[in-house]
C-alpha cells in the first residue's frame, strides 16, 4: 500500500509494538532508550535521520543543580529560579521534580559518553545562564548551566542516539506519522505512518504512544528553529480532540542572529558577553538593575525590543542590538564559543573575538504543548477535571507538563526533555510490567486517521503550500510577537480564519510515492496551521501580561483571574482555565511575588 | 525566504542546473536548469537558493533540517565537492551565474538530490560508536581531565552528513568493506576517550586488509568536511595505536 493511493484501512498493513515514540530529538530518544533497555519492542518513528532533529541546535547547556561549581548548590533554588522565571504559571509538583531528579539525568547522559567540558577537578564543566540564583534569589548569580562547549545539544542528541544504538532500539527513520488512531474508548491505539524513501503506508499499532515531536517554531516568519519544527504532534493532537496547554506562551529569545534567525546562546553572554545598543549603552543595567544581561530571556527580550522601538538600534536601519564578545579575549572565545564564532562568522560575516554580533529577539520556544502529568501521561480537561488519555504520553517542547509556565530558563528545555523523556520511559516500562493489553481500533477509527492524506491526494485544485506558509508566518509574527494588542490579534485571527478552509483543501501537484518532500511540506504546514490558529485564539484571550505574553492593552499580570493556565481544544476554539499546580511533595510552594532581576 | 518578498529592483537572475531523477517517472537521471530570482543587497546560501528553486518547482526533493550546518541533512554536490548547502554562500559558488547541484556521488540516488545513506550510517555501526565501559558507574559524573577531554575536540563535533566518505575513491570501491572517513572519525573518537574501556576489542574490529588500512591518504575527507575535521588523522592515529600494540 502506498502513501499516494486513497487508502483504506481494511487494506492497511498493520505493524506492532509495545511502545512507538514519534519523534527523534532527545526527549523521544531519552524514552525510546528506556523503554528498548527493559526489554520492550520499542521503535522510534522519526521523520529525518534522529541526530538531525533539533535538538542538535542546541547550544549553552542543561542547566542541573550538579554541584560540580559550587559545591553547596541546591536543586531547591533551582526550583526556586524556576517557578519565577514561569511567572508563577509552571506547575511546582513538575518542577520539583525535574530540579530533583535532574542530577541522576545528566550523570546518565554523561555514563553514556557525552562529552562534557570539564574543570580542572575533571567534573563537569558549569557556566552562569540567566534568570539563575543562589539561595532562593539572594545570594547573587548562580553557575549552574552544565555544558560541551557550545554544542551541548549536539552532543546530548548524539550520545542519545548512540545509546539507543547499544541498546537495540528499532529506528524508522525518515518515517513520518501522519495522525493519531484513536478507539471509541478514547484510547490512543498507535498512528498511521508512511517511509517517506519508499512511500509504504502502515497502522503501526502500540500499547503505548510517545508524542515528542518537539515544537513549532516555523508558524513565525523569523524563528531560531529548524525547518523541521513544524509542531506535528500539536497537530495530531488537537485533531484527536486533545487540548493544549499555555499554548499562546512563545519565548523569543533575545539572540537570533540578525537576519538570518540563527540562534547565540544565551550562554554568551554567561561567559561574560553584553548587549549595546547604538549609543554604545549596556541598556540592560537600566531593565534590570541587578541581573544585567543575564536578567530572564522574556525581560531582555522585551528590553532589546523597546530599545529597537524608541530608536536606539544599531545599524543604518536600527533595527538590530550588538551582542560584545570581543573583550573576553580570542582564548575564551574560541574555547568556550566555539560553535557561536563559527556562526557568526557563516552568518553575521563578524568574528566575535573581535567585532560585535549583530542580533535581534528572534522566536525560539514553544512553552506550551499538550498538558501532561510527570509520568508524562496526556490529560484532557473534562468539566473542569482532569482526565487521563489513554494509551498516549508526551514528552519535550510538544509536552506541556508544565515547568516553563509563562517563560522557560535557558538550560531547562535539555533537562526537561531528559528528565521527562525518561520519566514517561520509566512509567511506561513499570505499567507494562504490571500488563498493558493491546487495544484494537475499528476499520472506521483508523479510516478517521487517514481522513487529511486521502484529501490531499484527491485534491485536484487548492492554494499552494508555499504562499499560505509565508501568509501565517508573516501574520504571526506581525500580530503575535513580542509585544502584542488586543485590535491587531483579532485582526490577525479573522485573516486565520478566513485562510483555515485552503490550508485543509491544499493542492498537492506532486503525488509520487517516492521520497516526495511537497506532501511532507503539505502535511506539516496544516500541522503549523493548527499551532497558530491556537496560538492566536488563546493569546487574544489572556488579557494581562505574563513571561513571554505582552499585552500594551493588558501591561500588568492579573493574578486574580489568570494565575491559571489557559486551555484550547480546536473543536469549538474556546478558551477555559486549568488550575496551576502549587502542592510540591517535599518542599513549601513558592508563592507569586513581584518578579524583578 | 520567498520569493514574492523581494523588491523587484533588487533582484537578478541565476540558473541552477540540478541533478533531477524520480524513479517512479524517469527512465533516467536528467540534469534541469532553474532560473530562479535572488536578491541583490546580500548573499544568500545554496540552500535558500534551493527554496526559491522549489517554490518554482515544487516537485524538487532535497533534505534540509537546522539551515545552520549542525544538523547535516543537507550535503551534497555542489559544481563537483561535497559540502553543505545551508553554509555555502551562493556567492562563493556561483560561476558566470550559475550553479550546478548533484546528489553526493557514491551511493544510490533516492530521488533528485536524496541518496540512500544505508551503507554510510551501517558502517558507522560497525564501529561500534558509543561509549563502553566496564567497570560500575560512580554516583555522579566519571572524572576527566580538561586535557583529556581536549583529545575529543575535532572528533566529538561530527554531525555524519556523509561529505567526506561519499567524496573518498576508496569508499566508492568498497563501500561496505572499508569503512570510510566518517567511520573511522567515530571509532578514534571512542578509542581517544579516556574513560572508554574497549580500545583493544575496538583495535580488533579494525585488523583487517580493508576496514581502515584501504586509506590511501588523499584526504578528499578533510578538504570537504563543513565542520573542518580531519578524519586522515583521525585514521592515522589508529593506525599508530595498532603498530604500536602489535610491538608490545
Amino acid at each position: 500500500m502506498l502513501v499516494n493511493e486513497i487508502i483504506n484501512a481494511r487494506d492497511l498493513p498493520v505493524m506492532e509494538f509495545d511502545g512507538i515514540i514519534v519523534g527523534g530529538g532527545g526527549a523521544g530518544m531519552r524514552a525510546s532508550l528506556q523503554l528498548a533497555e527493559s526489554g520492550l519492542n520499542t521503535a522510534v518513528i522519526s521523520k529525518v535521520f534522529p541526530t538531525r532533529s533539533h535538538t542538535v541546535s542546541a547550544q549553552g547547556g542543561i542547566t542541573c543543580a550538579i554541584q560540580s561549581d559550587d559545591p553547596d548548590d541546591d536543586w531547591r533554588w533551582h526550583m526556586f529560579d524556576t517557578v519565577k522565571g514561569s511567572d508563577y504559571i509552571g506547575d511546582q509538583e513538575a518542577i520539583e521534580y525535574m530540579c530533583s531528579e535532574g542530577p541522576k539525568a545528566v550523570f546518565e547522559l554523561e555514563h553514556m559518553g557525552l562529552p562534557f567540558s570539564r574543570t580542572e577537578e575533571g567534573r563537569i564543566y558549569q557556566r552562569p545562564f540567566g534568570g539563575q540564583s543562589k539561595d532562593y534569589g539572594k545570594g547573587g548569580q548562580a553557575t549552574r548551566t552544565c555544558a560541551a562547549a557550545d554544542r551541548t545539544g549536539h552532543s546530548l542528541l548524539h550520545t542519545l542516539y548512540q545509546a539507543n544504538l547499544k541498546a537495540g532500539t528499532n529506528f524508522l527513520n525518515e518515517w513520518f506519522a501522519v495522525d493519531l488512531v484513536l478507539n471509541t474508548d478514547d484510547a490512543v491505539v498507535g498512528v498511521i505512518a508512511f517511509k517517506i524513501e519508499t512511500g509504504e503506508i502502515y497502522y503501526i499499532k502500540s500499547k503505548a504512544t510517545v508524542l515528542a515531536t518537539g515544537g513549532a517554531g516555523r508558524i513565525y516568519s523569523s524563528t531560531t528553529n529548524a525547518l523541521i519544527n513544524s509542531g506535528d504532534g500539536i497537530g495530531m493532537a488537537l485533531r484527536a480532540g486533545m487540548p493544549v496547554q499555555d499554548i499562546e506562551m512563545w519565548q523569543f529569545h533575545p539572540t537570533g542572529i540578525h537576519g538570518a534567525g540563527t540562534l547565540v546562546t544565551e550562554g554568551c553572554r554567561g561567559e561574560g558577553g553584553y548587549l549595546l545598543n547604538k549609543d554604545g549603552e549596556r541598556f540592560m543595567e537600566r531593565y534590570a538593575p541587578n541581573a544585567k544581561d543575564l536578567a530572564s530571556r522574556d525581560v531582555v527580550a522585551r528590553s532589546m525590543a523597546l530599545e529597537i522601538l524608541e530608536g536606539r538600534g544599531c545599524g543604518p536601519n536600527a533595527d538590530h542590538i550588538f551582542l560584545r564578545l570581543d573583550h573576553l579575549g580570542p582564548e575564551v572565545v574560541h574555547k568556550r564559543l566555539p560553535g557561536i564564532t563559527e556562526l557568526s562568522k557563516t552568518f553575521a560575516g563578524v568574528d566575535p573575538a573581535v567585532q560585535p554580533i549583530p542580533v535581534v529577539p528572534t522566536c525560539h520556544y514553544m512553552m506550551g504543548g499538550i498538558p501532561t502529568n510527570i509520568n508524562g501521561q496526556v490529560i484532557s480537561v473534562d468539566n473542569g477535571e482532569d482526565k487521563v488519555v489513554e494509551g498516549l504520553f508526551a514528552a519535550g517542547e510538544v509536552a506541556c507538563v508544565s515547568v516553563h509556565g509563562g517563560n522557560r530558563l535557558g538550560g531547562n528545555s535539555l533537562l526537561d526533555l531528559v528528565v521527562f523523556g525518561r520519566a514517561a520511559g520509566l512509567f511506561i516500562e513499570e505499567s507494562m510490567k504490571q500488563g498493558v493489553d493491546m487495544k484494537n481500533a475499528s476499520y472506521d477509527d483508523i479510516d478517521k486517521a487517514l481522513t487529511r492524506l486521502n484529501k490531499l491526494n484527491a485534491s485536484t485544485e487548492g492554494e499552494q503550500v508555499a504562499v499560505l506558509k509565508n501568509k501565517m508566518q508573516q501574520n504571526m509574527q506581525n500580530n503575535f510577537g513580542v509585544f502584542r494588542r488586543g485590535d491587531l490579534m483579532e485582526k490577525g485571527i479573522e485573516e486565520l480564519a478566513q485562510t483555515r478552509g485552503e490550508v485543509d483543501s491544499m493542492f498537492l501537484k506532486d503525488k509520487s510515492a517516492t521520497f516526495n518532500t511537497a506532501r511532507i511540506e503539505a502535511l506539516e504546514m496544516q500541522n503549523l496551521f493548527e499551532v497558530a490558529e491556537a496560538t492566536a485564539i488563546t493569546a487574544n484571550e489572556r488579557k494581562e501580561s505574563r513571561g513571554a505574553h505582552a499585552r500594551d492593552d493588558h501591561p500588568e499580570r492579573d493574578d486574580d483571574n489568570w494565575l491559571k493556565h489557559s486551555i484550547y481544544y480546536s473543536e469549538t476554539k474556546e478558551v477555559s482555565k486549568r488550575d496551576v499546580n502549587y502542592r510540591p511533595k517535599t518542599v513549601q510552594a513558592f508563592q507569586p511575588m513581584v518578579r524583578s532581576y | 525566504m520567498s520569493a514574492a518578498a523581494i523588491p523587484v529592483e533588487q533582484i537578478k537572475t541565476i540558473t541552477m542546473s540540478i541533478y533531477r531523477f524520480d524513479p517512479t517517472l524517469d527512465k533516467k537521471p536528467y540534469m534541469q536548469d532553474l532560473v530562479i530570482a535572488i536578491p541583490t543587497d546580500k548573499d544568500i546560501m545554496v540552500l535558500d537558493a534551493l527554496h526559491l528553486a522549489k517554490e518554482q518547482e515544487p516537485s524538487l526533493s532535497y533534505r534540509r533540517s537546522c539551515r545552520e550546518g549542525v544538523c547535516g541533512s543537507d550535503g551534497m554536490n555542489i559544481n563537483g565537492k561535497n559540502g553543505l548547502a545551508c553554509v555555502t554562500p551562493l556567492s562563493e559558488v556561483l560561476k558566470r551565474g550559475k550553479i550546478t547541484l548533484r546528489p553526493m556521488p557514491g551511493l544510490p540516488v533516492v530521488r533528485d538530490l536524496i541518496v540512500d545513506m544505508k551503507q554510510f550510517f551501517d558502517q558507522l555501526e560497525k564501529v561500534k560508536p558509543y561509549l563502553i565501559t566496564k567497570s560500575d558507574n560512580p554516583d555522579i559524573e566519571r572524572m576527566q581531565t580538561p586535557e583529556d577531554r581536549e583529545e575529543l575536540d575535532g572528533l566529538y563535533e561530527c554531525i555524519l552528513c556523509g561529505c567526506c566518505s561519499t567524496s573518498c575513491p576508496s569508499f566508492w570501491w568498497n563501500p561496505d568493506k572499508f569503512l570510510g572517513p566518517a567511520a573511522l572519525l567515530q571509532s578514534w573518537r571512542f578509542i581517544a576517550d579516556t574513560r572508554d574501556e574497549a580500545t583493544e576489542e575496538r583495535l580488533d574490529d579494525l585488523e583487517d586488509a580493508f576496514s581502515l588500512y584501504r586509506c590511501h591518504g588523499i584526504m578528499n575527507c578533510v578538504s570537504v568536511c563543513p565542520k573542518g575535521l580531519n578524519p586522515t588523522e583521525a585514521i592515522s592515529n589508529i593506525r599508530n595505536k595498532l603498530l604500536t600494540r602489535e610491538k608490545n
